[in-house]
């Protein structure tokens, strides 16, 4: 990250946050020229909830994800360039090029992957769990999910398994009310909330505006803290909105699957401006001072581009590496 | 023979025709999965038939693929037949478990007292970096099962006919659709249209050599086929359209009257369909063959994301001409054509990302 990032702890969401949506904006423009050549789900609108979260872990925390992944890559810390160069399928890919948007890793940050099929970092996430308490760390695994993954047989087998263990795991729950085209009423009974859902296999758990950064760190910091202590696995539920398309780097509010109102109401919710304006009073914090993140940003992302542009394409003879250890 | 008084169609609204058609002779038939009903339906393949039909009968589904498959096959039971259909056949991986144990098993263990009339479409993902799991062609899986029919048509006549006949067998059929042949076009008869499952079909006539292919390389054949023709080599081509049950009879037919064989698979070549075809040739044809038979089909490794990793990572036409020759002791070989646009989409028509 660049030298601008502020220390100040308030400051420091908003950077991130910033930087998080710049770099998918970045991403939304330059896709259209056809050379980062995959499936990509970008976070812009659901910043809050990816960078309170992390922003509640410590670095040697692991995380897993979902196909929607690079706002919590980012947020834990993960590599931009190495990010980027993914997407544009280059050998300097954190994945090496094999992966693509959808399988995402940072081993140096505690990013344990992400993956493309719904639900199926559940277990893994909580198998990690198990294995820092077997290793007698204190360690907290964070898995990241939809409301579309509460829907897999997978969740409840894992979350069960949690709870019977005591594991210490942090399910969270970005609710975007969405999979696909599909609003959450046509595939969960209309009504019943995901948290109150899972309080009953008997995980700790409680719902929050996901937009609302400050928030999302607070709740978070306290449910890692209970977590760590031996206090058992819990899921938080946070509420947030998708902006743009669910697969690719355009908005398709065209197709009328979400009120028009629904969607007015969230973005005037953006995350960003929510917690500028929490910040309006801040001494650290003026117009100037955004507007020099957004050039400084902007530098390091163009670089980022520049590097992940460069890089060399991984060698055809390499193409069958690593299909065994 | 095409009949060429028939409307023209592509694949993709053949499908959605079969399925409209199968609806209006059975009020009882269901068709659901994840996005059946969104603004998109699954590629079109659904256009108008929650309209049509209501919601009763087309609906959008949770992300739950184990248990709806599984509440296909109790409704099946119950006299209610079905379509379900999965954007991927990765995702379709969650209901495994109810597909072999209890799908194909039923009949079977209960003493043949019920069938499970079910109908799976699963669509296969290729290029724009679809990867490691979103682009297998795991046919061979499916077609390893006994009590399952596996259907793998190439153009829109067939994906109609294929279809429909699927829907009214007594047997779960897993129904694979190639994204890459989505926008193929034909002419497709109007009505009530089936083709048999379970019988291949020959497209080109030849007394060279013999290709079996499936899904989207007996486009790939026949190019090559056109190909060859050029060096005065004749193939047959077989489509197999059904991979399980096989339609050995056409296969060793034609193995008989060439000696020679490329069998073509769309998924990797350990335990395949090709390496089935290539096992039966020779138990059953050893004397007649006039050189080793051969496989073509994927390299043994996941599909990598990388544009440049995919680069001839699957046959095509020219590897295909390219084999013949080598088989045939031939010292031509074919380059595919520069120019002819990036290798990892179909045509002009598929925009990514998915
Ligand atoms: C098992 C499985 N089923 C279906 C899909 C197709 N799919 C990809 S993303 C997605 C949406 C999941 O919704 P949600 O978990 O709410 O995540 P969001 O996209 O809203 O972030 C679906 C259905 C898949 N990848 N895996
Ligand atoms: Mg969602």
């Amino acid at each position: 990250m660049t030298a601008g990032r502020p220390n100040d702890p308030s400051l420091k969401l908003l950077y991130d946050m910033l930087r998080i949506r710049m770099v998918e904006e970045a991403i939304a423009r330059e896709y259209p020229k056809g050379e980062m050549r995959c499936p990509v789900h970008l976070s812009i609108g659901q910043e809050g909830a990816a960078v309170g979260i992390a922003s509640a872990l410590e670095t040697t925390d692991l995380a897993v994800s979902t196909h929607r992944a690079h706002a919590h890559y980012l947020a834990k810390g993960g590599d931009l360039k190495r990010f980027l160069a993914e997407l544009f399928g280059k050998d300097a890919g954190c994945s090496r090029g094999r992966g693509g948007s959808m399988h995402l890793i940072d081993l140096s940050v505690g990013f344990e992957g992400s993956t493309a099929i719904v639900g199926s970092t559940l277990p893994v996430g909580v198998g990690l769990a198990m294995g820092s308490k077997i290793r007698g760390e204190k360690t907290v695994t964070c898995i990241f999910l939809g409301d579309g993954a509460i829907e897999e047989g997978v969740f409840y087998e894992s979350a069960n398994f949690a709870v019977v263990r005591n594991l210490p795991v942090l399910f969270a729950c970005e609710n975007n009310s969405y999979s696909v085209y599909s609003p959450i009423n046509v595939r969960q009974p209309k009504g019943r909330k995901i948290h109150e859902l899972v309080r009953a296999i008997g995980l700790k758990t409680s719902s929050h505006d996901g937009n609302d950064v400050g928030g999302v760190t607070a709740v978070t910091r306290a449910a890692v803290a209970e977590i760590r202590a031996g206090g058992g696995p819990m899921l938080l539920e946070f509420a947030t909105y998708r902006w743009l398309e669910h697969c690719g780097p355009y908005p398709d509010d065209n197709l009328g699957y979400r009120p028009e109102a629904e969607v007015a109401a969230w973005k005037a919710r953006d995350p960003i401006v929510v917690a500028s304006a929490q910040l309006a009073d801040h001494p650290g914090f003026s117009a100037d001072v955004m507007a020099r993140w957004r050039s400084e940003i902007e530098a390091e992302v163009d670089a980022a581009f520049a590097f992940a542009r460069a890089a060399a394409w991984p060698a055809q003879t390499t193409r069958a590496d690593f299909v065994y250890a | 023979m095409p009949d060429t008084s028939a409307p023209q169609l592509t694949f993709v609204d053949a499908v959605r025709d079969g399925i409209d058609v199968a609806m209006q002779l059975d009020p009882h038939m269901v068709c659901y999965g994840l996005g059946a009903d969104d603004p998109k339906r699954i590629f079109g393949s659904m256009s108008g038939l929650a309209e049509k039909y209501g919601n009763t009968r087309v609906f959008d589904a949770p992300t739950s693929e184990a248990a709806m498959t599984g509440i296909a096959i109790g409704a099946a039971l119950r006299g209610v037949r079905s379509v379900t259909v999965h954007q991927r056949l990765d995702f379709f991986l969650l209901a495994m478990d109810q597909l072999i144990n209890n799908a194909a098993k039923w009949h079977f263990m209960f003493g043949g007292q019920r069938s499970v009339p079910i109908v799976i479409r699963l669509i296969l993902g290729r290029g724009w970096g679809q990867g490691p799991t979103h682009s297998q062609s795991l046919h061979s899986w499916f077609a390893h099962v006994p009590g399952l029919k596996v259907v793998m048509p190439t153009n829109a006549a067939d994906a109609k006919g294929l279809l429909m006949s699927a829907i009214f067998d007594p047997n779960p059929v897993v129904f694979m659709e190639h994204r890459w042949l989505h926008q193929a076009v034909s002419n497709v008869p109007v009505g009530d249209y089936r083709v048999p499952l379970g019988r291949a079909h020959v497209l080109r006539q030849g007394g060279d050599i013999t290709l079996t292919a499936m899904s989207f390389l007996v486009p790939e054949a026949l190019r090559a086929a056109t190909m060859l023709e050029g060096l005065g080599i004749k193939c047959d081509v077989i489509d197999l359209c059904t991979v399980r049950p096989l339609d050995w009879e056409t296969v060793s037919k034609s193995i008989l009257k060439t000696g020679r064989l490329l069998a073509l698979d769309s998924g990797w070549l350990t335990c395949s369909v090709a390496s089935e075809i290539v096992a039966l040739a020779c138990e059953r044809h050893f004397r007649s063959l006039r050189c080793a038979p051969r496989r073509a089909g994927m390299p043994d490794h996941p599909e990598p994301t990388s544009f440049e990793l995919t680069k001839g990572l699957h046959p095509s036409a020219e590897s295909i001409a390219n084999d013949v020759c080598d088989m045939l002791e031939l010292p031509q070989r074919f380059e595919i054509a520069a120019g002819s646009g990036p290798h990892d989409v179909p045509g002009a028509w598929f925009k990514g990302p998915f």
